[in-house]
């Protein structure tokens, strides 16, 4: 069972889509997982013959556990595994899956009569779950009780998606000591440079400001691998790669952080579109669980709704959360003379037993700096 | 093409964007953003739907003659050269 976050601690194997004997490849999805975050696929980064499933559909296991075993091609099958084990942390660590929309409901046809177990009829009262947005998964779309089950489930999904960001909230603010650093930034260069670049284009390849933020804070991060980085083990463990995770608002209530990964190596046309798809995967929960799990450092932005600031709360084990406010229009001395200037407020939250507020305001600079010259982000 | 067909593909692209929508709902004198909660990434998509579907390309200056369900009928319309008083 794949974590995908510090906030999991458990997910429900809802559905094998491979059968031990399978073969298998690297990106396929093997399996459906349930999770506060919710539905989730499980991918795989291997190929090979599906050996033997271990966690059967319905079980609900702790994160880490094994759900199956795969074999190389050729290999011979294992030993029969009965009973579910976690799996040891570095393996855990390599564990990884990808997400998929809850299957869509369809409403009968007015006039047309559901055919309902009695069983699945009488939980769906207990539970208040509208058979008339149910789609049977039984034979002709009978509804089953296990279709009400899952229902009843996803429809506490805000509830449990509350909980479990309440959770790593009070963990991160419980053990990791925050230390906070703002300043405001000149964002004339940016929007004129913008500006241009959206003017020339068609609105399909246009881009937003946060682009040029996200570039240029994954930019400043090589340069400040302490806050690109997890604290464990009583250490801080500078990540590999900078996967900024991105803080995206859930209409029904809630948020996720899924990773655009490598960003400071990307330009700025092809991380427009992987912003789009992933915001829009992230709404319509169809995310990847490596896309939750990938993030080495979080970036928020709440000037959507005319914040001028946000200070964030950092993500455990990460280091560091940097924030955005909106663009905004202030007085600013330019040359000498007070000019009307698109200013942002930018943000850190950092962990200060793995970096200080020298390196912190430093970072923030850096970001300054790069938004100065934006065509080289 | 009618202004009545105008607004139906407006509401087409809003329901690309905010499948949630309840058009029935929405007050076309209302902006928009406060209605159907839609942010800057859902704004962008929702103006290159209305390029896909209308073939107009809404310049990113014109942005705010799109606040309401009624100003995009409106700048489309003109754009458009719909009638005022087609159905």
């Amino acid at each position: 069972m794949p974590s995908l976050g510090a906030d999991m601690v458990a997910g429900t194997l809802t559905e094998w889509y491979k059968h031990p004997g399978d073969a298998i490849h690297r990106g396929d999805i093997i399996a459906a997982v349930d999770t506060d975050k919710g539905s989730i696929d499980v991918e795989v980064f291997d190929d090979g013959v599906l050996d033997q499933i271990v966690v059967q559909e319905g079980q609900k296991v702790p994160v880490g556990t094994l759900l199956a075993l795969i074999r190389s091609p050729g290999a011979a099958p294992s030993a029969p595994v009965t009973t579910p084990v976690p799996m040891p942390a570095a393996a855990r660590a390599e564990a990884t899956t990808a997400a998929a929309p809850a299957p869509p409901l369809h409403p009968e046809a007015p006039g047309t009569r559901l055919r309902v177990s009695p069983l699945a009829r009488r939980l769906a009262a207990e539970r208040g779950v509208d058979l008339a947005t149910i789609r049977g998964s039984g034979e002709g779309g009978t509804i089953l009780r296990e279709d009400i089950e899952a229902a009843a489930s996803a429809g506490d999904r805000p509830a449990r998606m509350r909980r479990a960001i309440a959770a790593a909230m009070t963990r991160s603010k419980r053990e990791i000591p925050h230390f906070y650093l703002t300043s405001t930034v000149d964002f004339g260069p940016a929007s004129v440079w913008l500006a241009r670049w959206n003017g020339e284009r068609k609105p399909a390849e246009r881009m937003l400001p946060a682009v040029l933020l996200l570039k240029a804070t994954a930019l400043a991060l090589l340069e400040f691998s302490e806050l690109n980085a997890r604290w464990e083990d009583d250490r801080v463990q500078p990540a590999e790669a900078i996967h900024l995770g991105v803080a995206t608002s859930l209409r029904g209530g809630g948020l996720v952080v899924p990773a655009l990964h490598h960003v400071n190596r990307k330009t700025l046309p092809p991380l427009m579109e992987e912003l789009r798809d992933l915001v829009q995967r992230a709404r319509s929960g169809t995310l990847r669980s490596s896309d939750l799990t990938d993030g080495t450092i979080t970036v928020t932005s709440l000037g959507e709704r005319s914040a001028d600031m946000v200070l964030g709360v950092i993500y455990p084990p990460q280091t560091a959360i940097v924030g955005f406010g909106a663009v905004v229009e202030r007085p600013w001395v330019v040359g000498g003379a007070v000019v009307p200037r698109p200013v942002i407020t930018v943000s850190l939250a950092a962990d200060h037993r793995a970096s200080d507020g020298h390196r912190g305001a430093a970072f923030l600079a850096t970001i300054e700096r790069l938004l100065q010259a934006p065509e080289e982000l | 093409m009618t202004r009545a067909e105008v607004k139906q593909a407006v509401v087409d692209a809003l329901l690309g964007v905010v499948p949630e929508a309840r058009p029935a709902e929405i007050d076309p004198t209302a902006p928009l953003r406060d209605q159907v909660d839609i942010d800057s990434m859902d704004f962008i998509n929702f103006i290159v739907a209305l390029d896909e579907a209308l073939g107009v390309d809404v310049p990113e200056s014109e942005y705010g003659r799109l606040s309401t369900l009624g100003a995009c009928v409106d700048y489309l319309a003109e754009r458009l050269g719909v009638p005022a008083t087609s159905a």
